[in-house]
């Protein structure tokens, strides 16, 4: 019983991280309709960031996640402009090929260059001992830093005038041009500000979990999972979806042989798109 | 799709097959395949040729749905992976000729394919293809912790299954020229349903669902039956290729990297068009093989098909045959 | 003018190779991991097998009658995927001509490649696929250097039992072919032995969080956890059994202890025990090819880290498939795999003897495995042999907490 309690805390912990990671596929997804394949990629960017940052330049562990939500940001817009900018309006084949190419040259030319060895960021941090469970340091102040995050981000979408912006154009396109919002601008940035975040996520998860090159797809692919339990453009669901999938994945392990879990959350997505296609967590909109 | 290729089938829809150029081109390919590597006996060459024959089959499936009717199946892989678990199993298992063994296959996961679709085919867009990716994903879960067979340590064909087809060495030709066979229907499917009203039907939906529907064409219907029906081929060439390894696991029957392959050499050599299909396998798989054995070059396929992809989406989106056709606007009558 | 030259380029390139017959090659087909999960421990199985081919070549090669053959290696990278490996190793038979192969590593890898040689002719070596179920599958052509899976948990469990007749037992382990033939004969041995399994679960390959399966671990009142995977999964399965304070007070995991890497994990790695092909200290009395001890230093001067078993047993597929072609005193495919049959004897890395019967041609039948533990030796991470006892340099540490 108390194993089921911690598997589900530690679900939850860890959940929330994937929440971040589906909050940036998410924005981009509802504000331009795109989905965005280098998902994956900006997340093992993000890991080996970390990675590079500490061991090249010795810098604290988290002193980085600043550095690359800024770096992650830079890099998305350039991103947009590259291969996004053509495929907005065009069919969703166009823009789903387009990422997807990006994608494999970043981790091709990934493979090439660092291998695909495990990498490892050692991160001591104390940990919470609750009866014979422990919970690690690093989880949870991933969970912290993620509330943290989620909570600025909330801010800016609702308080401030750019974020304001991106709501607009997310919300009806032609409207926000005719009122004079600067569309193209605000895409870009829509795109820049979800790089970010997956990067963001990608480097919480290296502090947890060691990582590869080929890391980004199992991480992508939950974000998916993610981003259909809680809705498009819908950044406060997916964090919750991301919670809800953390305790799925950490209940289901306890109930059953864990080699299951991965059965239970696809066929899960699946499900949820089928019956849910707002999102299990949708909220109502007009 | 152009308006004037549209044309031009409505046009001449009523000329059977074997009246059309193109019917002869494809036969031809198909001759090829099968005479050029048995007349030296080119092993090497059949090596590849057997890559490249199962390649052709998964992207001229893949374009019945990709190509004509515009639903992105991100894990049509999962076609192949099935249908080589259903007929490897039902020879070791249970003892069945080859022959009996792959056609069930294809029964089998045309059926599957056809309850899946259903369920899945109402979605549209970006949803569909992460859902066919789902199900590709959930697949490959279950059948890595489903013990009969094999659960992930995968299944394994005694030596013994080659006796019937003559012994090992002559098994491998044999099994080639099934595959010919098979990338020849794939290559004649495609065409005949290109050349249908149903090939009409799904290339409307295509353009336009929402007014293809309110035309008269059952969207619903149509989108199972091209979904069930590209699920049959692959399924079958799974089951040979299977059957040569003799040995079967979750990872390589399920992966991901090849059904996204498919998609790029449908890309590459022209959504819509059959002999971009073909044309396009071809060249992959051949830069591909050189890819990874060159010395310089073997980490970075992931890096040139990346690119390749890229530059075909962003400047040429109708791929080889599209530039073809451009430049050479005779040919579109005859190279379909 | 022209056309006589271009005549004589053709005849030249077809009579080269004619000329070039008279070169004595011996070539050697395999593939690698170089990409992949499976990158540390392939890597480390072909550099054993290079250091056996310079030595050779160094020699002069290898004898037979009054030729020398030098040893040519042909490789391609199977980035640790079944897919290609077929085409890659028949492009090696046909194209690169490779008269004898070495196997790729891992068995899911192996079985795969196994196919070929069967249809083609080409004797085997296999140094990296310890799953017995490939040779029982109708094969004339496959060799086993190393010890079968089957066998790899045996010494752990007697060891455990040793010293707690009535352990309780975690079973859990990767989802690959390897790990689960290891785990169905450690299941049943442990039964026999008298330990009580209370839990038995695997987990997929590419796992990186293993908190729910240790927490589940801990629920279970486990006292020692059997099994693991590879490098990859094993090495972070071992840290996070640390992070997550499991206390446990026996664990023996596969592969991944054994590779000099597993250092790093620094607390993490003491105590923790690994089946091991062959360590540093073992002591068999060779009847051919170096001890031990000149195998270590030649490996260590070359690639400047010390050899793990997969490195021994990458050099041992070289030696033997060497005293093999040196016995039938050829490089015909079937006098060779004739040879194999018939040998029986000790290296530095221990007896080789495979089963000759058609039921199971290729299976190693006589070499033993040892358990290593990582120990502290002058404040210095080490492995120690800890069993069988006949064989230890160190007394196994028990409990761990």
């Amino acid at each position: 019983m108390l194993g089921i309690v911690a598997a589900i805390i530690d679900g939850v912990l860890i959940g929330s991280v994937y929440g971040l990671a589906a909050m940036g596929l998410t924005l981009i997804w509802g504000v331009m309709n795109v989905v965005n394949l280098t998902h994956g990629a900006a997340i093992v960017a993000g890991m080996f960031a970390l990675y590079l940052l500490t061991a090249a330049i010795g810098l604290p562990p988290y002193a980085t996640l600043p550095v690359i939500l800024v770096g992650g940001f830079l890099v998305g817009v350039a991103l947009y402009w590259i291969a996004v900018h053509r495929m907005v309006d065009r069919a969703h084949l166009m823009s789903l090929l387009s990422t997807f190419a990006v994608n494999l040259v970043v981790i091709g030319l990934g493979t090439a260059v660092l291998g695909t060895g495990l990498f490892n960021v050692p991160v001591t941090l104390p940990s919470v001992t609750w009866q014979r469970y422990t919970f690690s340091g690093t989880h949870i102040l991933a969970a912290a830093l993620t509330a943290l995050i989620a909570g600025l981000l909330y801010l800016f979408l609702y308080r401030t005038r750019p974020g304001k912006a991106v709501r607009a154009v997310a919300n009806n396109r032609e409207a926000a041009e005719l009122c004079g919002i600067p569309t193209t601008r605000v895409l870009s940035f829509a795109f820049g500000l979800g790089v970010a975040l997956a990067g963001a996520a990608g480097m919480l998860i290296a502090t947890m979990f060691p990582f590869t090159v080929l890391s980004g797809d199992a991480y992508q692919l939950k974000s998916f999972v993610v981003t259909a339990l809680g809705g498009l453009g819908n950044p406060a669901g997916a964090l919750l979806g991301g919670v809800a999938l953390g305790l799925i994945e950490g209940f289901a392990a306890q109930v059953m042989p864990v080699s299951w879990t991965l059965v239970i959350e696809f066929v899960l997505f699946v499900a949820v798109l089928l019956l849910f296609p707002r999102g299990v967590f949708a909220l109502r909109r007009a | 799709m152009k308006d004037d290729t549209t044309a031009a089938i409505v046009a001449d829809r009523r000329v059977p097959m074997p009246r059309r150029p193109f019917f002869w081109i494809i036969a031809l390919v198909i001759a090829a395949f099968a005479t050029v590597p048995a007349v030296g006996n080119n092993v090497e060459l059949r090596e590849s040729l057997l890559l490249a024959t199962v390649y052709i089959t998964l992207a001229s499936n893949l374009n019945l749905m990709l190509g004509y009717a515009g639903y992105i199946n991100f894990g049509s892989i999962v076609f192949f992976g099935l249908g080589g678990y259903i007929g490897v199993y039902l020879i070791s298992a249970h003892n069945w000729p080859l022959a009996a063994a792959e056609l069930a296959a294809g029964v089998a996961v045309s059926l599957l394919a056809l309850v899946f679709g259903l369920g899945i085919l109402r979605l549209r867009g970006a949803y569909f293809a992460l859902a066919t990716i789902g199900i590709n994903e959930a697949v490959e879960a279950f059948v890595s912790n489903f013990q009969p067979w094999g659960g992930s340590a995968g299944l394994y064909l005694p030596t013994t299954i080659f006796a019937p087809l003559g012994g090992p060495m002559r098994a491998l030709w044999v099994i080639y020229f099934l595959l010919v066979g098979v990338m020849g229907l794939s290559l004649y499917l495609a065409y005949a349903v290109k050349i249908s009203k149903f090939g009409l039907g799904l290339m409307a939906i295509g353009q336009n669902e929402d007014a293809a529907l309110v035309l008269g064409v059952p969207a619903p219907r149509y989108k199972a039956l091209a979904y069930s029906m590209s699920a049959f081929l692959p399924a079958i060439a799974g089951g040979l290729y299977f059957f040569k390894s003799a040995f079967i696991q979750p990872s390589d029957a399920f992966d991901l990297g090849l059904s996204t392959e498919a998609m790029v050499i449908v890309m590459l050599g022209g959504r819509g068009t059959v002999t971009g299909a073909a044309i396009g396998a071809y060249l992959y798989e051949e830069l591909r093989g050189w890819l990874l054995t060159s010395e310089s070059f073997s980490n970075f396929q992931l890096v040139v098909s990346g690119a390749l992809l890229l530059l075909i989406v962003l400047f040429v989106p109708g791929g080889l045959m599209g530039w073809i056709y451009g430049r050479w606007p005779r040919t579109k009558a005859v190279l379909e | 003018m022209r056309k006589l030259c271009l005549l004589a380029a053709i005849a030249a390139f077809f009579a080269g190779p004619a000329a070039a017959a008279g070169d004595q090659t011996l070539t050697i087909g395999m593939t690698l991991s170089q990409t992949g999960s499976l990158n540390i421990d392939s890597l480390a199985q072909v550099r054993g097998s290079e250091l056996w081919r310079d030595q050779v070549n160094d020699a002069g090669g290898i004898k037979v009658g009054d030729q020398r053959y030098k040893i040519r290696f042909v490789t391609y990278d199977d980035q640790s995927q079944g897919g290609r490996v077929q085409q890659l190793y028949t492009r090696l038979i046909v194209q690169d001509k490779a008269q004898f192969l070495f196997g790729p590593y891992s068995s899911g890898l192996s079985a795969t490649a196994a196919v070929i040689t069967e249809q083609y002719g080409r004797p085997m070596l296999i140094a990296g696929g310890a799953e017995p179920k490939t040779y029982t599958l109708g094969n004339k052509y496959l060799v086993q250097v190393i010890t079968s899976a089957d066998h790899y948990l045996t010494g752990a469990i007697d060891a455990l039992a040793s010293k707690n007749a009535h352990a309780k037992v975690a079973l859990v382990y990767s989802d690959d072919p390897f790990s689960k033939a290891v785990a169905i004969a450690a299941r049943e041995h442990a039964k026999k032995s008298g330990l009580s399994i209370v839990l038995d679960e695997s987990y997929a390959p590419a796992t990186t969080d293993f908190s729910p399966i240790i927490n589940k671990i801990i629920s279970s009142s486990a006292e020692a956890l059997l099994g693991g995977g590879h490098y990859t999964d094993g090495a972070t399965l071992a840290r996070q059994v640390h992070d997550q304070k499991a206390d446990l007070k026996f664990v023996s995991l596969l592969v991944a202890p054994d590779s000099p890497e597993f250092a790093s994990l620094g607390p993490a790695a003491f105590g923790v025990t690994v089946p091991s092909q062959w360590e540093i200290q073992a002591t068999y009395k060779p009847q051919f090819g170096p001890t031990g001890a000149e195998f270590v230093k030649a490996f260590q001067d070359k690639f400047k880290v010390p050899p793990d078993y997969h490195s021994a047993s990458g050099y041992q597929a070289g030696i033997i498939l060497q005293h093999a072609i040196e016995q039938a005193q050829s490089i015909d495919a079937d006098k060779v795999v004739a040879a194999l049959n018939a040998m029986d004897v000790t290296t530095f890395f221990g007896r080789f003897k495979i089963a000759a019967d058609a039921a199971h041609h290729g299976l190693q039948i006589a070499h033993e495995m040892v358990l290593a533990q990582w120990q502290k030796k002058n404040g210095q991470l080490e492995r120690e042999v800890v069993w069988p006892t006949s064989a230890q340099t160190a007394g196994l540490l028990y409990p761990l907490h």
